[in-house]
């Protein structure tokens, strides 16, 4: 009976999926059972543990061998995963998840509540990015039984930020390997065993990492893959040569050069794609150092974006992919203000007008003042986007020096030492302004710390405006405080959310039920098999 | 004995070059801005302050600088070479996964160019200033001046994907498991473009030498003497004029085994390749003290074997030098 249930689940899902997605044709025929997926990797991980490093790097592998409580579905909504339904208290402080049962891990002992206990206190509060900061208010994880956990927070924990943010921080690695062991040296960071639908198998470092199938996986019959295998290839054209090959069959995240993105999309063999990673979106970003009395003066933070005509760069630079970004909440947000527009756009003459009227008037040689540009070299377009702001100031009258770093020296130049004027990298919105936006807008964060409040900005709007957003557990009051958020970050412009964009898959047309979800590359791959 | 002697005394000789490497190395790295912990939270796409400071502590980059230099060193002593930051494992066992690797690739990009220059530059030689001369001085200029990576990935367009008939890259096929001949072949079948690729560079230089070295020779009195006692051309070339030729590219083998061991960055990255360069560099980029540390010393230590090696060789090839030892 429950067999044919969950058969009929399987194929309501399937027709759910394919009207989803009329892209890909989706055969009449049975998912083909076996065959070897061989997925591009482009830089080394230090450790395969999502429990202690949270990045994509880590999740494009350990998903497949690691699971965490919750994942995506094509909606970019919550799924049951590892836990099959929750509940909030009406006050926000507790919150409860009733956890799979018969769920096994790699070494054969069952997965229990004590594992997430062991994960929510030890791993994920104390040691992993970003989830220290989500957690901080967590006090005591309660486990009343083997497959149910409370969660009890001091302040309340918004159901709908916790549930997003699970999805990524939310990963549970087997408790009696780590309790009592060295948890950074531990050996399970590097042959990672979890309860996912594959196994570890070895890791090669700077060749490959494999994993095959878990004939004992919860979901009976899954997965359709034997291996997958990841090929560590640090050289894009090298990635892509790999890829035209049939060496590899998925480059995700961008990882590819964008001129090759370009060109692959006339390939009939690939797809070149952004549905389906839409959980992740980026942007370009210009932080000001207010340090700077010039650009403590807000006018000339205006005068600068309005100087730079953003769309030509993405036209011309990006191949077109990306667009304006309204704010560092994107458009694809459930957060997004509808109708909300980039606050400043391209004006030369509103520029040069703005800067006058700071004071700032043109001097010898047509010259008003000097900045110092720091890239931060996230990606192949940051040195394109620092040349391109270079030039558009120029014309202002505002001369811009390009310092190089790579990336570490990059970010202790603005971060620790705050010896920059402006800086231009990339942020990531990870679905909820929570995870990891508004720590850029918040101050208190102390020097060091990459990608936050460093600037020497501060506004207690802002600051109350984010710890409210934090702790409100009705949606709807939430998105409130967020649009009023955004406003007034882009009023004060301590950073310039310059484009708003998606990140790419390029995937071999015998990919099967690929970026079925909104983070497909990071999800488990369970219902992923391949064309013969 | 005597060997011994001569091995332990230049053993004893490399010791404060030795040093003054990797303090100078460790002090230019300090200058470097951002540390390990930088890196990977570059890498992680961003982190708290409250981890971060976990990891620093966890690297031990609070203490000075003096500190480190001296617990390094001290560790040195014991030929304990540390831990590496990237990899979690000790760094000894990191280089000694990559050496093998990057000896094979080099070792054979090194014997290709060193045989085949030389034979072009023989034939160079034999034909000077006449087609053959001009042709292969003319290609060696072009070998010489073209960037290795976009021969590199020139090959891998025309052979990999154009043609389909060699891998595109990795060292050897992944998920067979292989043994004995077969694991040779599919090792030998990888490493055919990447090898042809770094060769074409070190080739044009051993062709320069050995036409240069080949024309000098040929002047000399004791090849018009053996010309002059009736020794056929053949002779001449082969016993005469190539033994001594050799000298100038013997030396010139010896200076390269430090460019050898260093690996080769741009091949090792085209061709996704686990060799020492990339690991070099890697440790560079992630600021990992300890691993480009240690793949310093131990390419010091077999430089150092190398070039004994070739002290050695050159006795055979010209017993005068043994004579004045």
């Amino acid at each position: 009976m429950s067999a044919t249930r969950r058969q009929f689940m399987l194929s309501a899902a399937a027709t759910l999926v394919s009207s989803a997605w009329p892209s890909i044709s989706f055969s009449q025929t049975e998912p083909r059972r076996g065959g070897v997926f061989n997925v591009h990797l482009g830089s080394e991980q230090r450790i395969l543990n999502p429990s202690l490093r949270a990045s994509t790097g880590v999740y494009i592998v350990t998903s497949k061998i690691i699971e965490a409580l919750v994942d995506l579905d094509a909606d970019g909504k919550p799924v049951p995963q590892l836990a099959t339904s929750w509940s909030s208290s009406k006050d926000g402080k507790t919150i409860t998840f009733k956890l799979r049962e018969g769920v096994k891990w790699h070494d054969g002992k069952p997965f229990t509540s004590a594992d997430v206990q062991y994960n929510a206190l030890e791993l994920w509060k104390k040691q992993l990015n970003y989830a220290t900061a989500l957690q901080l208010y967590l006090h005591a994880v309660d486990t009343p039984d083997a497959h149910t956990v409370v969660f009890r927070y001091e302040r309340p924990m918004p159901l709908d930020l916790l549930l997003r943010a699970l999805v990524d921080l939310g990963y549970v690695v087997p408790r009696h390997l780590f309790e009592g062991r060295n948890v950074l040296e531990n050996p399970a960071n590097t042959a990672p065993i979890g309860t996912g639908p594959f196994k570890f198998v070895e890791y090669q470092r700077g060749q490959y990492i494999i994993a095959e199938r878990n004939p004992d996986y919860w979901r009976k019959g899954l997965p359709y893959l034997d291996r997958v295998v990841w090929r560590i290839i640090t050289d894009k054209s090298a990635a892509t040569a790999a890829l035209e090959t049939g060496q590899i069959q998925l480059s995700a995240y961008s990882q590819l050069a964008l001129a090759d993105l370009d060109r692959l999309r006339k390939n009939p063999k690939f797809e070149v794609r952004s549905k389906g990673l839409e959980a992740n979106v980026f942007n370009n970003t210009l932080e000001f150092n207010f340090r700077r009395k010039e650009l403590a003066d807000v006018r000339v933070r205006r005068a600068i974006v309005h100087a730079i005509d953003i769309k030509f760069f993405i036209d011309n630079f990006l191949y077109g992919l990306g667009k304006a970004a309204a704010g560092p909440i994107p458009s694809s947000s459930t957060f997004f203000p509808k109708g909300s527009q980039p606050p400043y756009p391209f004006d030369v003459k509103r520029a040069e007008a703005l800067l006058d009227e700071a004071g700032y008037k043109r001097g010898k040689g047509g010259q008003r003042f000097t900045l110092k540009l720091v890239p931060i070299q996230n990606g192949e377009d940051v040195p394109l986007l620092a040349t391109f702001i270079q030039q558009s100031l120029e014309a202002v009258g505002i001369k811009v020096e390009i310092v190089q770093y790579d990336i570490a020296g990059a970010l202790n130049a603005v971060y620790k030492d705050g010896s920059f004027d402006i800086a231009t990298g990339w942020h990531q919105y990870r679905g909820d302004p929570a995870v990891s936006t508004t720590v850029w807008y918040r101050s208190g964060s102390p020097a060091g710390a990459p990608w936050t409040n460093q600037y020497g900005w501060q506004s207690a709007k802002v600051d109350k405006l984010i710890d409210d957003a934090a702790t409100e557990i009705d949606p709807v009051k939430r998105r409130a405080l967020y649009a009023e958020w955004l406003k007034s970050v882009n009023e004060e412009l301590p950073i310039w959310m310059a484009t708003e964009r998606e990140f790419y898959s390029v995937v071999s047309r015998n990919v099967q039920n690929g970026h079925n979800n909104a983070r497909w590359p990071s999800s488990s791959w369970h219902d992923t098999w391949l064309k013969a | 004995m005597r060997f011994l002697a001569l091995a332990g005394r230049r053993l004893l000789a490399a010791v404060p070059a030795l040093l003054i490497i990797l303090v100078g190395l460790f002090l230019l790295l300090q200058l470097a801005p951002g540390d390990t912990v930088d890196a990977l939270v570059a890498q992680m796409g961003g982190a708290d302050a409250t981890m971060i400071a976990n990891l620093r502590d966890y690297y031990q980059l609070n203490d000075t600088v003096s500190v480190r230099l001296g617990d390094y060193l001290w560790r040195l002593v014991h030929l304990d070479l540390g831990y590496s930051a990237i990899y979690g494992k000790p760094v000894l066992l990191v280089i000694a996964e990559r050496l093998p690797a990057t000896l094979l690739l080099m070792g054979s990009a090194l014997a290709i160019a060193f045989s085949v220059g030389m034979l072009l530059g023989v034939i160079a030689a034999r034909g000077v200033n006449r087609w053959p001369d001009t042709l292969i001085s003319t290609l060696g200029l072009v070998f010489y001046a073209m960037p290795s990576f976009w021969f590199g990935l020139m090959g891998i367009f025309v052979f990999a994907i154009w043609l389909d008939w060699l891998p595109s890259g990795g060292f050897a096929s992944i998920g067979l498991s292989l043994h004995g001949l077969a694991r040779v072949l599919d090792i030998a079948w990888h490493l055919i473009l990447p090898t042809i690729t770094l060769s074409t560079i070190f080739l044009a230089i051993y062709l320069r030498i050995m036409r240069a070295s080949m024309l000098e020779v040929s002047t000399q009195d004791f090849i018009r003497t053996a010309r002059a006692k009736g020794a056929g051309e053949t002779r001449v070339v082969v016993r005469h004029m190539l033994r001594n030729a050799l000298l100038p590219m013997v030396t010139l083998i010896g200076l390269q085994a430090g460019t050898m061991l260093g690996g080769s960055v741009v091949v090792e990255t085209v061709f996704a390749l686990p060799g020492l360069g990339r690991l070099a560099y890697e440790s560079v980029v992630q600021r990992d003290l300890n691993t480009l540390l240690g793949i310093v010393f131990v390419s010091a230590l077999l430089v150092i074997a190398i070039n004994f090696l070739v002290d050695l060789l050159y006795a055979r090839l010209d017993p005068r030098i043994a004579g004045t030892r």
